[in-house]
């Protein structure tokens, strides 16, 4: 299990350490520093040294590490580092090197809580929240019933939930945003196309809501079994935060669940069947000789014009020799940005149906290396509210609640890329 | 005031003062200032004293910074800590659950011997709290004590305590429960030798089965993962009972976190083989497919241990994500380490159907920056190849294009990959063989330079310039790495069993240089041992060099079986990451029982392999690491490669060999090119007289001693002198 936690700049500082378990010394994180942060060449995200083995991820220049001693579960510790960085973004918005040092107390109070003896534990922000706070607590101001309702609650059977939620307005938001995923051959064909969805819901309900939410899916574990004509979304596969009733879902493929106070993800879906593409991308790319690129792309809105997509980025790229690149623009802005060796051509917004073009000429300078261009992907970021690309409707989310109160819901819709639409040319 | 003799001046000093200050703000700023100073490596354990004394607050973040600064320097002041005994004692009574739970599970983290024993009563009184909170810490501890002193947790009953607390209400005290019942199983059994009986061990019984399934819906995600790996290791041969745990697990494929997905998949792995209804798991193997696909879509490091262990799982059920080649592209800005992953996959999951998209990928790939990644998508467009017959023209016609780039290393790496296509579908693209030709002069690796001039030998009969091409080389035979120099020699002397009025100055010269000017004994003995072919019988030299041999195929597994089926019981830990056992990398030097018991295993595993790999020598197959050109061979007991055995008998020399007529391989070597004096005179009349040298080496089976020979005769660089005979024994 998890032996020891370290959080190091990019310098290699150590900014936390913390020993779980007295197999190891506080010096290991020298070894780190020599091995990782000194080392321009690391290829793989767990380092074994001798019988120890540091995983690590890296998060805004920091590097959040966990180090262990035994054949540990590498799906769980990476898992973790995870889960502390969503804590630690929820406690104090940003994590980077500065937000730790400002935050170090804090965080070795989380760190002392979410992981005993090297085994993670509770690790619910809503939970945590409750009685980890950023003010100092006196532990006479806590009413000893207080306390030991937090501790049934970050222990319980529902470790999410406070029982005493009181709310003058019973609201519930529901928002599904969808990622897509598109990878495109030169040719225009589709390579990949699938959607990466969660379902991020805020519950701002009184008591202890029991909930049921239904989708316009029919999940198809067999691949066989997929009938034709229907208006439901095939999804491939679901997964649901812990408050979901697994075993019900198995059963009879309802989801029902008593969400926890606030924001969570209720559930992630994948689908990649008969995926909406928002965005549409056509791109001729030509050298001409070796001292020029001429680009011509258009972009067009796949979608009802009633909608619109907002924040689009196209990000061009151009061969590292270029020198200068003139641009045309009908709509919005292109900028040619050397040090990334990329045009970025930003578009505030596309109605539905509209077309955007491009055409661009960028200049090289002669290069005695014959290697040639690699032809990275075009990559286009954006956002379209009110769009799923999947085609996944909310049906309904009822809640059933001892005092029967009424409930307000809202849905909101929301398909984006961003650095996974990618086109080849 | 701090009363110790100390340094008046410094960061320290001001510190204490500090500590010592009468303002409460002061203190606990002090204290924060201890634990930043802690936390770089500087040594601030000379204020224990000190901040021992800020110890009994009511601020519970300030108690909190204490007892981290105590689990640090515990060790160093053992006398002094005993002064902090009280305050946890009395902690330990609080009315406040949460700090109940800290004093307990801060005891259990100091390591100082002398207040050890104060630990004893209080974790007896938490461990029957009122409050889950509580208990669930206290299990933990139990843990963390026997860490430190068996003995004591023994004495006290606390193992019996935490056997009772499996049945608790709570289901993250159960979890927390079998958390330490299992860390405190892992350190007992990996003391080299403890008694199968120690009470210290944690069996599950049908008994415990059934709570921890009710647990296990309950609990939270990190409790799921506990509660799972010990289903994990509950045996039973009732396939019911296998059916009813699998079923249970089933639901847990759902969950967002990974790790639980992966926990699950291990329960289903290890009960599935006690399942006899090929239904049944069929179906449970479908669920496991989507879940393990949506691993995809996590952030990289989590993928990278996905995309690992669905390598290990695809080696077992090859069914499992038949149709979801797709989803293993790779996406440009995907980090290396995933991508290479995913190429191994695809190329498993390639087939009649896919296999156009495939190598569109590939060829893709073939274009990208990374020079490792670019090699690699050039080797599975050469495995794709081998695997799929149907498909092998098509990847030949990419190779070409990917030739024709003329990036070096790029025309290098497809040469390589040429070579084995070769060698997979003997004479069926001659016609290629003048454009790879013409990019000898791009070839400036050892590996790439063999494959061609391995290439030019192989076809020395249909390449009209062979003889020039093979000249350039034989020129500058002394300035080329030892693996080139072995493959121009070979290739020559096919190309004088070919052509031999064209190229007879060219071998003259060639045996020359090699047994004259060269350093490398492999060299020189190959070259002799040709010579001596040739000059005694060209018929024999020809039944040796250009014998027919095996094509080459892939290799389904990349571990042996035994190995396989235990990572898959390890499925999301570090060693099946590395698809490596754990003492590899563990090495605590244990020799358990159950490790000789492994050995055990492998000892028959290996007899299997060597058996099974003979059989394959039959048919004619040849394993995975031929496509190595130069692999050298890991261990005598993979044997593979050795064609057309069956010569062996059927000659007298060789039956002379079986029944071990030399003694002392050197004599043999002496006797050879010495002029024919005592070893050789036991078959002077034989062709393959220059056989009886290294007659020693395990010739009583011959096939088990030979090494996986890449090439038939093109063998790699053995340094030993009994290699030799190996080495002959891969030209048949």
């Amino acid at each position: 299990m998890i032996s020891a936690f370290f959080i190091f700049n990019q310098k290699g500082e150590v900014l936390i350490s913390r020993l779980y378990r007295t197999d190891l010394k506080r010096s290991i994180a020298d070894v780190f520093r020599i091995q990782v942060v000194s080392n321009s060449d690391v290829r793989s995200p767990i380092i074994t040294l001798g019988s120890t083995s540091f995983f690590h991820v890296r998060v805004n220049n920091l590097y959040i590490v966990a180090v262990t001693k035994c054949n540990a579960n590498a799906a769980l510790v990476f898992e973790f580092c995870y889960r502390f960085t969503s804590i630690a973004k929820s406690y104090f918005g940003k994590v980077d090197e500065e937000s730790v040092k400002n935050n170090f107390v804090l965080i070795y109070e989380l760190i002392d809580e979410i992981v005993d003896f090297g085994y993670p534990q509770n690790s619910e922000i809503d939970t945590l929240k409750s009685y980890i706070t950023t003010e100092s607590v006196m532990s006479t101001s806590i009413a000893p019933e207080e306390s030991s309702k937090i501790t049934t609650q970050a222990t319980g059977a529902i470790s999410w939930r406070r029982g005493d939620v009181k709310y003058k307005k019973n609201e519930a938001f529901v928002d599904v945003v969808e990622t897509v995923n598109l990878s495109m051959s030169a040719k225009g064909t589709i390579l990949r196309a699938d959607v990466d969805g969660h379902i991020q819901m805020r519950a701002y309900l009184s008591g202890t809501p029991e909930c049921k939410f239904g989708l316009n899916d029919k999940l198809v574990i067999d691949k066989n079994d997929r009938t034709g004509a229907s208006d439901a979304v095939e999804l491939d596969d679901c997964r649901f935060h812990q408050c979901v009733r697994l075993n019900e879902f198995d059963a009879s493929r309802t989801i029902s669940f008593v969400p926890p106070d606030g924001e969570f993800e209720l559930m992630r879906y994948r689908a990649t069947t008969n995926v909406k593409l928002p965005l549409r991308v056509v791109a001729t790319v030509n050298e001409i000789g070796t001292t020029k690129v001429s680009y011509d792309i258009t972009v067009k809105a796949n979608f009802g014009n009633k909608l619109s997509a907002t924040n689009v980025v196209v990000r061009i790229p151009t061969p590292l020799n270029t020198t200068n690149v003139d641009c045309k623009v009908a709509s919005g802005k292109a900028k040619y940005v050397p040090a990334e060796n990329v045009v970025i051509w930003k578009i505030p917004r596309i109605q539905g149906g509209q077309e955007c073009t491009f055409t661009a000429m960028a200049e090289l300078t002669s290069t005695t290396t014959r290697q040639v261009w690699t032809r990275p992907p075009i990559d286009v970021d954006f956002q379209v509210l009110m769009f799923t690309a999947s085609g996944l409707i909310v049906r309904f989310l009822k809640v059933f609640e001892k005092s029967n109160y009424h409930s307000i819901k809202w849905v909101r819709y929301l398909t984006k890329a961003s650095g996974t639409y990618q086109i080849r040319y | 005031m701090s009363f110790r003799a100390g340094p008046r001046k410094g960061e320290n000093y001001e510190l204490s003062q500090d500590l010592n200050s009468e303002y409460r703000d002061k203190r606990k700023d002090a204290i924060k200032r201890v634990i930043a100073s802690m936390t770089v490596g500087k040594d601030v354990s000379g204020l224990f004293p000190d901040v021992l004394k800020n110890m009994q607050t009511d601020d519970l973040e300030q108690k909190k910074l204490v007892y981290l600064y105590l689990m640090n320097y515990a060790k160093t002041q053992p006398e002094l800590v005993i002064l902090a005994v009280n305050t946890f004692v009395k902690d330990s009574d609080d009315p406040n659950p949460l700090v109940r739970a800290l004093a307990i599970r801060t005891m259990g983290m100091l390591r100082a011997e002398k207040i050890i024993d104060y630990v004893s009563d209080p974790l007896q009184k938490c461990l029957r709290d009122d409050n889950p909170y509580v208990r669930k810490t206290a299990a933990l501890c139990v843990a963390k004590l026997y860490d430190l002193k068996p003995e004591l947790v023994l004495e006290n009953g606390f193992l019996e305590q935490l056997h009772d607390m499996i049945a608790d209400s709570n289901p993250m005290v159960v979890a927390n429960t079998v958390a330490a019942l299992s860390d405190i199983h892992a350190s007992v059994t990996s003391q080299p030798d403890y008694s199968p009986d120690d009470p210290a061990l944690f069996n599950v019984t049908t008994n415990i089965l059934n709570k921890l399934l009710i647990a296990l819906n309950e609990c939270s995600e990190w409790g799921r993962i506990a509660i799972l790996d010990a289903l994990a290791r509950y045996k039973t041969d009732d396939e019911k009972e296998r059916e009813h745990i699998c079923e249970r697990v089933i639901p847990q494929f759902q969950h967002v976190n990974g790790s639980v997905v992966f926990a699950a998949v291990k329960v289903i792995m290890i009960h599935m083989r006690g399942i006899r209804r090929e239904d049944l798991c069929k179906q449970f193997i479908r669920k496991m497919a989507p879940p393990l696909v949506t691993l995809l879509s996590s952030p990289p490091e989590v993928q990278w241990v996905a995309l690992r262990n669905i390598n290990l799982l695809l080696q077992k059920r090859s069914d499992l994500l038949q149709n979801e080649m797709r989803v293993f592209f790779c996406k440009y800005n995907d980090p290396l380490y995933v991508k290479v992953e995913k190429l191994d996959i695809m190329v498993r999951l390639a087939n009649d159907n896919n296999v156009d998209a495939l190598l569109s990928e590939l060829k893709e790939y073939a274009s990208e920056v990374d020079v490792d990644f670019v090699r690699k998508s050039i080797k599975a467009i050469g495995q794709t190849a081998i695997k799929i017959d149907s498909a092998a023209e098509r990847c030949v016609n990419v190779l070409l294009d990917l030739i024709a780039t003329r990036v070096s290393y790029v025309v290098q790496e497809a040469m390589v990959v040429m070579k084995d296509i070769f060698r997979k579908y003997p004479a069926t693209y001659e016609g290629i063989i003048p454009t790879l030709c013409a990019n000898l002069d791009e070839l400036d690796e050892p590996e790439a330079k063999a494959s061609l001039i391995w290439i030019i030998g192989e076809y020395a009969s249909r390449i009209d310039n062979a003889d020039e091409l093979l000249n350039m080389f034989v020129d500058t035979f002394t300035e080329e790495s030892y693996p080139v120099q072995l493959q121009t020699l070979t290739a020559v002397v096919k190309l004088f069993l070919k052509k031999p009025d064209v190229s007879q100055g060219l071998v003259q010269r060639i045996l020359n240089t090699a047994t004259k000017d060269c350093d490398s004994p492999d060299v020189r003995d190959r070259a002799y041992i040709y010579w001596r072919l040739l000059s005694s019988d060209p018929a024999a030299a020809k039944g040796v060099v250009l014998a027919q041999r095996p094509p080459i195929s892939l290799s389904r597994t990349t571990v042996s079986p035994v190995l396989l089926e235990e990572l898959l019981a390890e499925i999301g830990t570090l060693a099946s990451v590395y698809h490596k056992p754990a003492e590899t990398f563990i090495g605590r030097g244990r020799v358990g029982a159950d490790s000789v018991q492994r050995k055990g295993q492998d000892l028959v595993d290996d007899r299997l392999a060597t058996q099974k790999a003979l059989q394959t020598v039959a048919a004619g197959q040849q394993s995975e690491n031929l496509l190595d050109f130069d692999d050298v061979p890991a261990s005598d007991s993979q044997p593979s490669g050795l064609a057309a055995t069956t010569i062996i008998p059927q000659t007298p020399a060789a039956a002379n060999l079986l029944a071990g007529t030399s003694a002392n391989p050197l004599d043999d070597l002496v006797s050879i090119f010495g002029g024919g004096t005592t070893g050789a005179a036991s078959a002077p009349q034989n062709p393959f007289g220059g056989l009886a040298f290294g007659g020693e080496n395990g010739f009583g089976s011959p096939v088990n001693s030979a090494p996986p020979t890449s090439l038939g005769s093109s063998v790699a660089s053995p340094v030993q002198t009994q290699k030799p005979a190996d080495d002959l024994l891969g030209l048949f």
